[in-house]
């Protein structure tokens, strides 16, 4: 078995009104060194191992994972267990 | 003409909408679970509000992943009426009958209130009973209604006049102030604000009625010569 570790985040140019509330508060504790927050998703999928495991990763992230007109994702393969 | 309203897990306008096409329209209507229903049967497709599944992921990602969705593509490439009105709107964005998708409203609210929609273009199957640039009052309820998609899209869906309903008053973010859009042919509508909440003066507005009343008129002219 493996261990997908995905990351999908808002692409570059989509208004993340969360992120903005997040770096609001951190302004309001003080942290003025924060210039920009983005807030996406982190999820880790346990799957059987195949050959063409990354091209079914791929296909899970466009189909369902990930809307690609707003989001984009990216993901590391790692052995489970 | 025979009105299939889809229920989902979560659904929750799901009865306003029957309501609305049944009683207000005088329409024949079913609510059908989204599981068991054979919408081969249906004449116009209506997806209702809510929260299915729970907005799980993203509003109405999960959804458009049931079996379902492949019945109401059909419908939609049979020429069929298709509503999808909010959560509804949200599900024909993530299945891709739509352009673009749906970000959180811009200041983050969940927002029930009655907004001021402008008819753009009153020449589709649900707004022939309206005047271009009418101005109706139709109530929104969302978190997710903040229409997002890019600018060559944006400037694709204007110049076919795919945007039916903007804001006057855009409150959630929303782009090019859309309120709702139909697909190039022009018989898939989604929009965020509630016509079936609008259909009796009594309750504020019935500016959501001609709506229905125009579905109604366009399957007369296309599918009912001999009823």
């Amino acid at each position: 078995m493996r261990k997908v570790k995905i990351h999908i985040t808002l692409k570059e140019g989509v208004l993340d009104p969360q992120g903005k509330a997040v770096q609001h508060s951190l302004k309001s504790l003080e942290y003025n060194n924060v210039h920009d927050v983005r807030v996406g998703k982190y999820m880790e999928v346990l799957v059987d191992d195949k050959e063409d495991l990354e091209a079914e990763i791929d296909k899970m992230c466009d189909q369902l994972l990930a809307n690609p007109v707003i989001e984009n994702y990216t993901y590391t393969i790692e052995e489970a267990g | 003409m025979k009105c299939a309203v889809v229920v989902f897990p979560g659904s929750n306008c799901d009865r306003d909408m029957y309501h609305a096409v049944k009683d207000e329209l005088g329409a024949d209507a079913d609510l059908v679970w989204y599981q068991e229903a054979n919408l081969a049967d249906y004449d116009a497709v209506l997806l209702p509000g809510g929260f299915s599944y729970g907005d799980y992921l993203r509003s109405g990602a999960m959804a458009a992943t049931s079996p379902i969705v492949e019945q109401i593509r059909a419908a939609a490439e049979a020429g069929k009426p298709v509503l999808g009105v909010c959560n509804g709107f949200q599900i024909l964005l993530e299945s891709g009958l739509l352009p673009g998708a749906m970000l959180p409203n811009k200041k983050l609210k969940f927002m029930c209130h009655t907004e001021t929609l402008i008819v753009e273009n009153a020449d589709t199957p649900f707004t022939q009973q309206y005047k271009e640039k009418e101005e109706i009052q139709i109530p929104i309820a969302h978190g997710d209604g903040n229409y997002f998609c890019d600018q060559t899209t944006l400037e694709r869906l204007r110049e076919n006049k795919q945007v039916v309903f903007t804001y006057q008053t855009n409150p959630n973010g929303s782009a090019g102030d859309i309120a709702g859009i139909v697909n190039e042919r022009g018989n898939v509508l989604g929009m965020m604000p509630h016509p079936e909440r609008a259909v009796d003066a009594l309750l504020g507005t019935d500016d959501g009625l001609r709506l229905f009343q125009s579905i109604l008129t366009y399957w007369r002219e296309h599918y009912a010569i001999n009823a």
